[in-house]
C-alpha cells in the first residue's frame, strides 16, 4: 500500500506538460521496475507459501519413504493435497490426515512421526475425526497451529497421559480401558471434590459425594477440642491416611473454630437413652491385650479399618476411618456407647450394629484406648473458650465452607461455594489468572491448582488435598472430559453412567438387616458395596441349614481372602427372620425343581462328574474339592459344598456363571447339558465333615 | 530498509536459537569407569505418564566403588527425563523421574557417564508404555489371568502360581510365548490349555472374553514378553 501513492506523487510530481514523453527517463524505469519486482513477488507470496508448505514437505518425505520400502502401487494410489474428515452434525473439520498420512497403517514397517500408524482404539479411525480426542486445531495446515496454542486458539494438543478424559467426553460412567479417567471420577466423589464444587455431566446428570463426612452435630461426646485443634491444623498427623484437607489455618483460628464446635454440640440420642448409671464406672481397659487383640482381628475390623504398622505401612480398609491414633481421639465414654450401638450417634454411618456382650465391649475398647500418640495433643494448650472465640469460630466455620461436606447445628449448607466445574476442560484462558511462569494451558492449571490451591493466592479459600502425583493426573483427566463440546454432542452419543436403584430390604427383616449394614459390603439389586457377594440370587443359591449355621457362626469360603465376614452374634430369631427373607425374596427367575432330573444325579454320575472335575476341566486349578490333595485358591473352597448350594444352582451356574452373578471370575466353560449333571451330581457328593461348615 | 530486514530476521532467530539451547549440564567433579541399574528398569506406564518408580543408575570407579559427583545423563527417544543430567550423590548413585512418550511400545532409555580417560561408560534399560489396546489387555489380566499367571502377591490377590502344576507361564516369559502365534494365542485362551496340548487347568475364556477383549490380552501379553516380542515379517528402518 505504501507503493501506490507513492507511485502517484512521483508521476504527479513531472512539470513536463503536454502528452507523455515518448522515452521514461532512466530514473522511472527504475522505480517502474522496482515497483513491479515488489507487485511480483507480492502476488508470489501466497503460492510459495502453499508450495514450501509443511504438509507439502511432509508428502514429500513420506512418499520417498513408501517408494524406498514398497515401491509402486503405495506410491500411486496416494492422492496427494489437503485431505480432511469432515463431519457436519460434530462440528468437524479435521486437517491432521494431510501430514499423518499413514495412520491406517498402509507403509510397511514402523515409522516414527507424523507417519506412525495409528495405534489400536475402539473406534473406525475417521468416525469421531481427531480433535475430538486429541484436542489441537484441527483445521490448521500449518504444523505448529494444528499442534500449539496460538494467539487465535486457546487449545493445544492434549499430552498423552490426559487422553483418557476424551472418552469420557461421550462415556459419562465407568469406561473399560480409561483406567485414569474412572479413577478420577472416582476421586472426585470419594475426595470430597463434589460437596464444593458443582460437576454436572452433559446428560445432566450431577456428580455426588462418597466420602461420608461424619456429622458434627454431637461432636464434643466424641473428643475433646485438644484433638479438634490438632486434627483441622493438620488431618495427616493424626492418620496418614485422612482424606480431609488442609486448610493451612493459624492457631488462633484452629482455637477458635474447635471452640465453636464444642460449643454447639448436641446431646445425642445415645447419651440421651443412656442407662443412668454411668458406663465408665466399669473398669476401662481390665482385659488381657492378646485376647483384646485376637478379638479385634476375628472380628475382621481390618476389612474396613486400617492402622499402622511398625514399618509405618496402613494395613486394612479404607472404608471406615484409620484407627492408628484412635486412643489419642476418642472419649472413653463415646466409644463404648459407640461399640455397643453406631447408630445411636450417627444414623447414617456405615458401621454395623453388632451384637456384642459387655466383656467384649470392655476388651475392644481397652484395645482401641491403647492406639495413642501421646505427642499429638501434648502441644495443644488451649485458652478457655469464651464467647467472642466462639462467635469468631462460627464466622471461620461459616466462611471455610465446613458445612458443605459437614453437618454442623446452626450453619446451614452453602450454595454454589465453590466455581462450577461442568466446562471446566474448556474453560477460556482469558478467564484464568495463570501463576507468572506457569505454562498457558488448562491441563496444567487444573493440576497446579489441586497440588497447591494457595499458589494461586494466599485468600484462595480452596484447600490443599493429601493427594499423589498420579491421583492429580487421573483427576486433571476427568475434569478434562467436562468440555463445551461434549455438552454440544448429538444427545444419541451419550453413553451416561449406570445409575444405582435406590434399594431397601423391607419389612423386619429389612429393619434387621439395615441395623447390620448388610448394604455397606454385600450388594442387592445393584445397590450397595462392593466387598462382599452380591446376594441379589442368594435365595436360590444356599441351602438353609447352611445359611442359618453360616450367619451364626461365619467362617471362610475363599481361604485367600483377606476381608471377611465378622461374627455379628446375632440371635436365634434374628436369624430365622433374615434366612426367611433371604430364601424368599432373593431369588433367581426361572429356578424350579424341574430343571434338573434328580433321578439322573446317581452315583454314575457323580463318578463321571469327578472324571469331568479333575481330568477334562482341572476344576482343582482354582478350586478345592478336597483339602488333603486340591490347592486352588482362586474360587470359593468346594469341600462342604454338598450342605452349601442347591443342585439346581449348581447345575444353572455351571452351564453360565455370568448370567446368575454377572462379573463373576467364574468362566462360562460352555459344558453340555450332561457334562453340567454329572459335575453337579459329583459337587453334591462333597459333604462337611461336621456342622454342615466348610472348614 | 536492509537494516529493518536483519532486525526483522534476527528477531525470529532468536527465540529459535534459544529454544534449542538445553540446560547447562552441572560441572561433574569425579569421573567413574563404570554405571550400573540400581532399579527403574523394566516398569510399565501408560502412554505419556511418569513410571511409578523413579529410574536409580549407580557410578562406579575403578576400583569398584562408587564415585560421588559424577555426571550422569539419561536420553531415550521421546522420553522426558528430571532432571536429564545429574551428579552422583554420595553413594555414587544418580536419580531421575521419567516420563514415557506418547506412543505405545517399548522406549530404550540410555544413562552416560564419561570416564575419566575420555570416552564414554552407558547402560540401557528398557521401559514399556502401555495404549489403549495394552490397557485393556491389563485390566482383563487384572481381573481373570493374573491370579494364576502373576507370582507375586498382594494384600488384596493370593497368587494361585504356586498351587499349579504344570506351573503356568509368567507374562514376562518372552522366550515362551514368543514362539506361539497370535492365533495359538487366540486358541488357547478362548478354548483352554488342551486345544494346543496344554494342561486342562488353563481354563476355556471363549464364552466369557470378548473377542476384543482376548485380542487386547494378546496385545497386552505382547507388550509385557521379555526378551520384547518382534512382530513377524521384515524389519525397516524407522
Amino acid at each position: 500500500m505504501v507503493v501506490g501513492p507513492s507511485l502517484e506523487e512521483l508521476l504527479n510530481s513531472n512539470d513536463q506538460p503536454g502528452p507523455l514523453r515518448s522515452r521514461p527517463s532512466g530514473r522511472e524505469l527504475a522505480i517502474f521496475g522496482a515497483v513491479s519486482l515488489v507487485l511480483v513477488v507480492s502476488l508470489a507470496i501466497a503460492p510459495a507459501k502453499n508450495y514450501f508448505s509443511d504438509w507439502r514437505h511432509l508428502q514429500k518425505a513420506y512418499l520417498k519413504l513408501a517408494n524406498d520400502r514398497q515401491g509402486g502401487t503405495l506410491v500411486r494410489n496416494f492422492h496427494g493435497g489437503i485431505r480432511q474428515t469432515w463431519i457436519p452434525s460434530l462440528g468437524v473439520v479435521d486437517r491432521c490426515e494431510t501430514c499423518h498420512v499413514n495412520q491406517n497403517g498402509a507403509l510397511l514397517g514402523s515409522a516414527g512421526q507424523p507417519f506412525r500408524k495409528h495405534p489400536p482404539i475402539p473406534h473406525d479411525l475417521g468416525q469421531f475425526g481427531c480433535v475430538l480426542c486429541h484436542r489441537g486445531q484441527g483445521a490448521a495446515t500449518s504444523v505448529e497451529e494444528a499442534h500449539h496454542t496460538t494467539e487465535a486458539w486457546e487449545q493445544p494438543l492434549l499430552p498423552a497421559r490426559y487422553l483418557d478424559s476424551s472418552c469420557g467426553q461421550c462415556h459419562l460412567g465407568a469406561l473399560p480401558g480409561a483406567p485414569r479417567l474412572n479413577e478420577g471420577r472416582r476421586l472426585l466423589s470419594a475426595m470430597g471434590c463434589v460437596h464444593c464444587h458443582v460437576v454436572a455431566q452433559p446428560d445432566g446428570n450431577v456428580m455426588k459425594p462418597d466420602d461420608n463426612p461424619p456429622p458434627l452435630v454431637h461432636i464434643a461426646e466424641k473428643t475433646s477440642r485438644e484433638w479438634i485443634f490438632a486434627w483441622i491444623k493438620n488431618p495427616q498427623a493424626y492418620a496418614a491416611s485422612a482424606t480431609m484437607p488442609n486448610f493451612q489455618l493459624s492457631d488462633q483460628d484452629a482455637a477458635d473454630i474447635s471452640a465453636f464446635l464444642i460449643a454447639q454440640s448436641t446431646p445425642s440420642a445415645a447419651v440421651k437413652n443412656a442407662p443412668p448409671t454411668a458406663p465408665s464406672a466399669q473398669p476401662a481397659a481390665t482385659a488381657n491385650p492378646t485376647e483384646a487383640a485376637t478379638l479385634y482381628g476375628s472380628l475382621f475390623c481390618s476389612s474396613c479399618h486400617a492402622v499402622q504398622n511398625a514399618a509405618g505401612n496402613l494395613v486394612g480398609g479404607n472404608f471406615g476411618p484409620e484407627l492408628t491414633r484412635v486412643g489419642s481421639k476418642a472419649n472413653p465414654d463415646w466409644l463404648r456407647r459407640w461399640l455397643k450401638d453406631p447408630g445411636q450417634y450417627e444414623p447414617d454411618t456405615r458401621m454395623p450394629h453388632y451384637r456384642f456382650d459387655e466383656k467384649q465391649i470392655t476388651m475392644l475398647s481397652g484395645f482401641l484406648l491403647a492406639k495413642k500418640d501421646d505427642d499429638l495433643l501434648s502441644k495443644v494448650h488451649l485458652p478457655a473458650a469464651n464467647a467472642d472465640s466462639v462467635v469468631r469460630g462460627k464466622k471461620l466455620v461459616t466462611e471455610s465452607g465446613c458445612a458443605a461436606c459437614h453437618q454442623i447445628n446452626g450453619v446451614n449448607p452453602p450454595q454454589n461455594f465453590a466455581p462450577d466445574l461442568s466446562r471446566v476442560g474448556s474453560r477460556a484462558l482469558s478467564q484464568i489468572v495463570f501463576v507468572p511462569g506457569m505454562k498457558h494451558n488448562v491441563h496444567d492449571y487444573i493440576t497446579a491448582k489441586i497440588h497447591d490451591p494457595r499458589s494461586f493466592g494466599p485468600a484462595l479459600k480452596m484447600p490443599k488435598f493429601n493427594v499423589t502425583d498420579e491421583q492429580i493426573v487421573a483427576l486433571t483427566t476427568a475434569l478434562l472430559a467436562q468440555t463445551d463440546r461434549a455438552n454440544g454432542l448429538p444427545h444419541e452419543l451419550l453413553l451416561s453412567a449406570e445409575r444405582k436403584p435406590d434399594y431397601h430390604p423391607g419389612g423386619d427383616a429389612g429393619k434387621l438387616m439395615e441395623d447390620l449394614r448388610c448394604l455397606s459390603c454385600h450388594s442387592i439389586n445393584g445397590h450397595g458395596g462392593d466387598m462382599a457377594p452380591d446376594l441379589t440370587r442368594e435365595g436360590s443359591s444356599v441351602q438353609r441349614a447352611w445359611l442359618e449355621e453360616f450367619m451364626k457362626n461365619p467362617n471362610t469360603l475363599r481361604p485367600a481372602l483377606i476381608r471377611r465376614m465378622p461374627k455379628f452374634n446375632l440371635g436365634p430369631a434374628e436369624i430365622k427372620t433374615i434366612s426367611d427373607y433371604i430364601l424368599s425374596a432373593y431369588q433367581a427367575p426361572g429356578f424350579d425343581s424341574q430343571t434338573l432330573d434328580a433321578h439322573a444325579m446317581d452315583t454314575d454320575a457323580a463318578a463321571r462328574g469327578k472324571q469331568l472335575f479333575y481330568s477334562k476341566y482341572g476344576c482343582q486349578a482354582c478350586h478345592i474339592a478336597d483339602y488333603k490333595n486340591d490347592k486352588g485358591y482362586v474360587g470359593p473352597a468346594l469341600a462342604g459344598v454338598g450342605n452349601r448350594l442347591t443342585p439346581v444352582w449348581m447345575y444353572k451356574w455351571l452351564k453360565d456363571p455370568n448370567a446368575l452373578r454377572p462379573g463373576t471370575l467364574m468362566p462360562n466353560l460352555n459344558l453340555k447339558d450332561d457334562e453340567a449333571r454329572d459335575l453337579a451330581a459329583f459337587l453334591m457328593t462333597l459333604k462337611a465333615k461336621q456342622n454342615g461348615g466348610a472348614k | 530498509m536492509r537494516l529493518q530486514l536483519a532486525l526483522l530476521s534476527s528477531a525470529l532467530l532468536l527465540p529459535g536459537c534459544s529454544r534449542s539451547s538445553a540446560p547447562k549440564p552441572p560441572a561433574p567433579t569425579a569421573y567413574g569407569i563404570q554405571i550400573a541399574e540400581v532399579s527403574g528398569g523394566k516398569q510399565v506406564a501408560a502412554v505419556g505418564s511418569a513410571l511409578p518408580q523413579p529410574v536409580v543408575m549407580q557410578v562406579n570407579g575403578a576400583d569398584g566403588n562408587p564415585v560421588a559427583g559424577a555426571l550422569v545423563s539419561f536420553r531415550g527417544e521421546g522420553v522426558d527425563f528430571n532432571p536429564a543430567q545429574a551428579l552422583s550423590d554420595a553413594s555414587g548413585q544418580a536419580t531421575a523421574a521419567v516420563r514415557l512418550g506418547s506412543a505405545p511400545g517399548d522406549y530404550q532409555i540410555v544413562a552416560e557417564t564419561p570416564k575419566s580417560g575420555g570416552g564414554s561408560a552407558a547402560v540401557t534399560l528398557r521401559e514399556t508404555a502401555l495404549g489403549y489396546e495394552q490397557k485393556l489387555g491389563s485390566e482383563v489380566n487384572d481381573k481373570y489371568c493374573n491370579r494364576c499367571h502373576d507370582n507375586e502377591s498382594t494384600p488384596e490377590r493370593v497368587s494361585n502360581f504356586d498351587n499349579l502344576s504344570p506351573a503356568p507361564h509368567l507374562y514376562t516369559d518372552g522366550a515362551t510365548y514368543n514362539r506361539i502365534s497370535d492365533a495359538d494365542l487366540l486358541n488357547i485362551i478362548a478354548r483352554g490349555g488342551p486345544a494346543l496340548g496344554k494342561s486342562p487347568q488353563m481354563p476355556a475364556y471363549g464364552s466369557t472374553l470378548k473377542p476384543a477383549e482376548i485380542k487386547a490380552l494378546i496385545s497386552y501379553i505382547r507388550a509385557m514378553a521379555d526378551p520384547p516380542y518382534q512382530t513377524p515379517g521384515v524389519k525397516y528402518g524407522k
